[in-house]
């Protein structure tokens, strides 16, 4: 009880004061709306939805087959299919959503959704600046809001998209092939394109 | 400080004493969270003590009943919030258990790896919260919250989050480590011991500390067993249960590690039994990241949708960094629990509150409550 112990702490938080002016260790903090650390490439906050090519409409990935809507833990995900059906990128008829709603504000960012789409057709963006004086309006996302190009997608998770695309790449390959195999039956094997992993080097 | 008289509310009254009420919470800032304690007090000491809590009720068991069993994992990130991946660990520990299914060594031991990082948030975010409630207004806190981020750092590279991590799986985890994971994890690792140093210096030798804890809350180990209280709390009281040691649940049994033990079981004791199992928990994550086998990390047999154990019931404990965190979940062989309950360490370890107060001052009662370790998310659910 002779206050060793506090001027022992003292010159402890003394050190701590000094060191944070030259030590980058000791200073972890960055002022933040004028500085901002890069987002690491897992990173999640909202999902959004992923289109191939230059149109959101003609590109959607999604086919509207309503798994993420069913397992998405707060239900914030609303899907009507659109019945007209389109050609995706295997040239196979799919449905489309007509409507695409995400209630952001209920949306609770675990990510559920990306790891249960089939399609590779949902996936977590980095935004986080979303607030807004509209409650109703500005914080249910539809597919306007919610469509980003797959360039964007390569941007955020580079490894993910990167596998992604390679799979994509040799899938329509395949297709490619199986089709052209039956179109000309007598033509020999040799002559197919081999399904190569070129998306991989992209 | 004042030495403290054992008196009862009984005792006061025959006294013909004049007594005051006070209601301390729910938006205190000392009481971790929306809690409130209905304090009734003769001057300063504390006659009777009634905790009031449920401001958070957030339906979670019902609400898990109703949901699959995989879309219950982002609930439970949010019981007890500052340790997300044990919770996640031990729903993930009963599912494996009534669906038969067994996560790979390697998953096993990224399991250990941010359990004990985990373990080691709570506790120094314990340690500054409590020198927080004793009025040492924010250093220690923020030292504690600066070596946090570091270890925030590691989950948001990992899984995505820096909270609500989500990561865990039935049979598994959710996906591998990235590249340079493991090796940051060591520097986190190698630079923590200089940090309980540094963190150690600051406190367990300042006068002011010692006489806001010793002495201070006794809790015997007679009445802590029979409360049912777990973790770092029993074991300051000197009794010698960790459930790693005793269930040697997921590859614990693999580690060398100690139990540290407290005496005397005041608030003194809890805060150096955290401290002490930090060090421990080191000597763990050491481990593990030098021995993590390469290999899958998901159970073959897994399936992410519709999964439908059949039916039965099952619980299974883990060593939360408050204590034992345990899930039960019956089957009927839906799609979804027929029932979901959750032992929570917070709440039970919380029923001796007004124990330890009696006969404390109104000051100590808030240092006693930062020591036992409280997150309202789980208390509530």
């Amino acid at each position: 009880m002779n206050g060793a112990g506090i001027i022992k702490g003292m010159i402890e938080t003394a050190r701590n004061l000094a060191g944070s002016y030259h030590d980058k260790e000791r200073l972890t903090t960055v002022q933040y709306p004028e500085e901002t650390l890069p987002p690491v490439e897992n990173a999640r906050t909202i999902p959004f939805l992923v289109y191939d090519g230059g149109d959101a409409a003609a590109g959607l990935r999604c086919t509207a087959c309503t798994i993420c809507e069913k397992e998405c833990p707060p239900q914030c995900i609303y899907i009507v299919k659109d019945m007209a059906k389109k050609p995706d990128y295997l040239g196979k008829m799919q449905l489309h959503p007509k409507v695409f709603d995400i209630d952001i504000a209920v949306c609770m960012s675990c990510g559920i959704c990306v790891e249960v789409c089939p399609f590779d057709a949902i996936k977590m963006d980095q935004v986080f600046e979303l607030s807004t004086d509209d409650r109703f309006g500005g914080l249910l996302w539809g597919i306007k809001q919610l469509a980003k190009p797959n360039e964007y997608f390569q941007k955020l998770h580079r490894t993910e998209a990167s596998e992604i695309d390679a799979r994509r790449e040799q899938d329509r390959r395949k297709t490619q092939a199986a089709a052209a195999a039956k179109a000309a039956v007598p033509a020999p094997a040799a002559n197919l394109p081999p399904p190569a992993n070129k998306g991989a080097a992209a | 400080m004042m030495a403290s008289h054992s008196l009862t509310a009984a005792e006061e009254a025959a006294g013909g004493q004049q007594l005051l009420e006070v209601s301390m919470g729910p938006q205190h800032p000392s009481t971790h969270g929306v809690f409130r304690m209905d304090v009734t007090l003769d001057g300063e000491t504390v006659v009777r003590l009634k905790p009031v809590f449920g401001y958070l009720h957030r339906n979670h068991e019902k609400i898990a009943e109703k949901c699959s069993y995989l879309g219950s994992i982002p609930y439970t990130d949010r019981l007890d919030y500052i340790c997300s991946l044990t919770n996640n660990w031990a729903y993930a520990l009963t599912v494996e258990k009534l669906a038969g299914l067994a996560a790979p060594e390697r998953a096993e031991y990224i399991r250990v790896i941010l359990a004990e990082l985990t373990r080691l948030i709570n506790h120094s975010c314990l340690a500054g919260f409590l020198l927080q409630d004793m009025g040492a207004a924010g250093t220690p806190l923020m030292y504690a919250f600066r070596e946090r981020e570091k270890i925030l750092d590691l989950f948001e590279s990992l899984t995505g989050a820096r909270m609500m991590c989500d990561y865990m799986r039935f049979g598994g985890c959710r996906c591998d480590l990235p590249p340079g994971w493991i090796e940051q994890a060591r520097s986190v690792a190698a630079h923590y011991p200089a940090f309980l140093d540094e963190f150690e210096a600051l406190l367990t030798d300042n006068e002011i500390v010692r006489a806001r804890t010793e002495g201070v809350g006794v809790l015997g180990a007679q009445l802590a067993v029979n409360a049912g209280i777990t973790g770092p709390m029993l074991r300051a009281s000197g009794v010698n249960y960790d459930i790693r040691k005793v269930d040697k649940y997921g590859v614990y049994g693999r580690f060398d590690f100690r139990v540290p033990l407290g005496e005397r079981g005041d608030t003194f004791d809890r805060y150096m039994i955290r401290i002490l199992e930090m060090r421990e928990s080191l000597k763990i994550l050491q481990q593990a990241l030098r021995d993590i086998p390469e290999g899958p990390i998901m159970d073959p047999k897994a399936r992410l949708r519709n999964l439908r154990p059949k039916p039965g019931e099952a619980y299974a404990r883990i060593e939360g960094p408050k204590g034992e965190l345990g899930f039960y979940v019956i089957s009927d062989g839906g799609s979804n629990p027929y029932r979901y309950r959750i032992r929570p360490p917070s709440l039970i370890n919380l029923t001796i509150l007004e124990d330890l107060c009696l006969g404390q001052t109104i000051a100590d009662a808030v240092v006693i409550l930062g020591s036992v370790d409280i997150v309202l998310g789980e208390v509530d659910r």
